[in-house]
């Protein structure tokens, strides 16, 4: 689960992390009110940042410095509502309906620091750049010496040895190094205590009177841990993701909107994913991905296939499934319970096999529906792209 | 032979109380898998389908000498029943269980270097060596004894690609889900050296997806120690950057784990890969073809 940079913020100020003084607004009033109050405290600028669950904002025009309360009003009235359109965001953009409004600050340098699990090390990683304010990403393609490295042990957490080296390497002076060890044990235990996937502060700056911060924050959580975390799953904004996806996130099923016009209804993640594959190699583009997971009951494939068909851009719809957990029974009758209410008018392919087969192909042949019965992956992704085709 | 199993390995169930565990664990003793009993804290002293259900894992290996453990946990207590496993000495653990936080499993692999035990998974079908034993949740019926061992980190595109070999008369000896996330205890590469040293395998197939490098890593592995033919499949061709395609594990993040790249270094390595899902069962047998007639 992503949040917007103002929520990260405040979680790690709660881990002492220091962020630049600041306030999130959601009109015109609000954001000169809140620059006013950091102007009388002394701000010599403010910046207003529109805040979305994307990257590359400054480059898209979403964040800009003002001079005076009045610059931090008109800017505000121009970014709220505005699409912003990053290389993050996809060609359609984001609406921005927040902002935040914050001090500026005088930076001598930019740097870099992020938390993930290193896979094959089966380990948080703890990483450092002087390449701040750089994708990192390009950072480590075109350099990967620039980024310096912490394994953690779980338990442990980040030590102080390393917080202390990470801070000398980044070329931190000594009068920093305290204050930066604090900032950096204080990010790791936001990212465990939380459950991230992903913490990230780029940049991490220096002033030119020494003080570190936070100058932006970004924060994924791990989706299968937010069972513990009530508290952080009140900062999901839906309105920052594709409304069928919330949709489909309601009866845990995993739905991703793509490109095309076949919509796709299978069960495993890679079995889905190789079902994408095949449509294309059959000349055809997935509408979306769908994947009804293991251990999916009938309610489950009944919403499955009500969300599928309210995307206006599915001209066919194929049901690749390969019964383990889920039993092809079970699929069978969601599907014909779905089918009869919806009164689907789409034609359906189903590729079924595994688990209770036979039930399943019974109860479809026995529904006196009219789908379209493929033999293998090959055949049904033939016979879909076909109808899609024909469809429109 | 096999990897890992066989008809005599004696298997408890984690979670057999549970209707997924009830129904698989049934499933697996009618395949002829030795389920010695179950596993469920507060119902020990109880039987449940006939098995004697256990309070503790320890209890249950003393009880009936088990060997494996098969885990139908629910994902908040399933990191820890990985961990009460390997404590009891177990020595293959099976985890079953989908979405395990990730920390969770830091955790455990963590407790895991310093016990024995091999762990598969998590978010995994099993292992089943056809016609001798099934640890999991895949559809027995779809498999057959033969010479094609199978690692992969999808559950239904394995049953695929059995079904594939089966229906052109080609069988397995064995088909193991190494699992869909980040954090797994069995990686490709451990379980190509299985196959390698394994007399019945005499071909294997590789079914990765985008995400992560482990692919790469295996490449590197056929490349240096393979001595049997390997084939190929990465799932994930066309899907976008940056979206987690349903595994937790699959997500092209900062352009890495693309299916190109591992494509590049698996071809690169002299693994035959498939283009299309639809061609893995073809393409070993044409493999396995050329290598009889030579």
């Amino acid at each position: 689960m992503k949040i917007h940079e103002y929520q990260a913020k405040a979680i790690l100020k709660k881990y002492g992390v220091a962020v630049p003084r600041g306030e999130m607004v959601e009109s015109r009033q609000q954001a000169e009110s809140a620059a006013k109050a950091l102007f009388d405290s002394g701000a010599s600028g403010v910046v207003v940042k529109a805040q979305i669950h994307a990257g590359g904002r400054g480059k898209g025009g979403g964040v800009k410095i003002a001079k005076s309360v009045e610059e931090a009003g008109e800017l505000a009235s121009k970014m709220l509502g505005m699409t912003l359109v990053t290389h993050q965001t996809g060609p359609e953009g984001k609406r921005v309906q927040r902002l935040l409004i914050e001090e500026t600050l005088p930076i001598e340098s930019e740097l870099y620091l992020g938390i993930v699990i290193d896979r094959a090390e089966a380990k948080p990683v703890f990483m450092a750049s002087r390449a701040g304010g750089m994708e990192i990403e390009q950072v480590a393609a075109e350099n990967p010496g620039a980024i310096l490295k912490e394994y953690i042990t779980p338990g442990l957490g980040l030590g102080a040895f390393q917080a202390r080296k990470l801070a000398f390497q980044l070329g931190l002076k000594p009068q920093q190094i305290a204050e930066a060890v604090r900032f950096m044990i204080g990010l790791y235990r936001a990212f465990e205590e939380t459950d991230s996937s992903l913490v990230e502060i780029n940049p991490f700056i220096s002033c030119s009177d020494g003080r570190l911060f936070a100058l932006d924050a970004k924060i994924n959580f791990d989706d299968n841990a937010l069972f513990r975390h009530p508290d952080l799953m009140q900062l999901r904004d839906t309105s920052e993701e594709d409304p069928l996806e919330v949709e489909a996130s309601k009866y845990n099923l995993n739905y991703i909107k793509l490109e095309g016009n076949v919509g796709c209804m299978v069960n495993g993640a890679g079995l889905a994913m190789a079902t994408m594959d095949i449509i294309k190699y059959a000349g055809g583009t997935p509408a979306n991905f769908l994947d009804v997971g293991g251990g999916a009951n009938a309610e489950q494939v009944t919403h499955a296939f009500e969300i599928l068909l309210s995307d206006k851009s599915v001209k066919a719809v194929l049901i690749n499934i390969f019964g383990g957990i889920l039993r092809v029974d079970t699929l069978a009758r969601g599907v014909v319970e779905a089918a009869r209410k919806t009164q689907i008018q789409l034609p359906v392919v189903l590729r079924l096999e595994g688990t209770n087969v036979e039930e399943g192909r019974e109860i479809l042949q026995h529904s006196g529906l009219n789908f379209i019965v493929a033999d293998t992956m090959k055949d049904a992704a033939e016979k879909v792209v076909a109808a899609a085709g024909q469809g429109g | 032979m096999s990897i890992l199993v066989d008809k005599s390995t004696r298997v408890i169930v984690q979670g057999l109380t549970g209707r997924e565990g009830t129904f698989h664990a049934k499933a697996c003793a009618e395949y002829g898998t030795k389920i010695v009993g179950g596993v469920t804290p507060g119902k020990g002293g109880t039987t449940h389908e006939g098995w004697p259900i256990f309070n503790s894992v320890q209890e249950a290996v003393d009880k009936t000498g088990a060997e494996a453990s098969v885990i139908f946990v629910p994902p908040p207590f399933a990191a820890d029943a990985i961990m009460e496993a390997a404590d009891a000495e177990i020595e293959l653990i099976i985890a079953i269980t989908e979405g395990i936080p990730v920390l969770d499993m830091v955790r455990a692999w963590e407790f895991l270097q310093t016990r024995r035990a091999r762990l598969i998974g998590p978010n995994c079908p099993g292992i089943i060596s056809p016609g001798k034993c099934k640890i999991g949740i895949m559809p027995a019926r779809i498999h057959r004894e033969g010479p094609v061992g199978i690692v992969s980190r999808s559950g239904t595109l394995t049953y695929e690609a059995v079904y594939q070999l089966t229906t052109r008369g080609l069988g397995q000896s064995t088909a193991i889900g190494i699992g869909g996330d980040p954090i797994i205890g069995t990686s490709f590469t451990d379980a190509l050296d299985l196959f390698n040293r394994d007399p019945q395998t005499e071909a294997v197939i590789l079914i990765g997806e985008i995400g992560g490098n482990a692919e790469e890593t295996a490449a590197e592995f056929v490349k240096e120690r393979m001595k049997k033919p390997v084939i190929g499949f990465i799932a994930g061709q066309t899907a976008p950057p940056g979206r987690r395609m349903g595994h937790a594990g699959a997500i092209i993040s900062g352009g890495h784990g693309t299916a190109s790249e591992k494509i590049k270094a698996m071809e690169a390595a002299g693994i035959r890969v498939c283009g299309s899902p639809a061609e893995i069962g073809e393409t070993v047998a044409a493999t396995l073809g050329v290598k009889a007639g030579a």
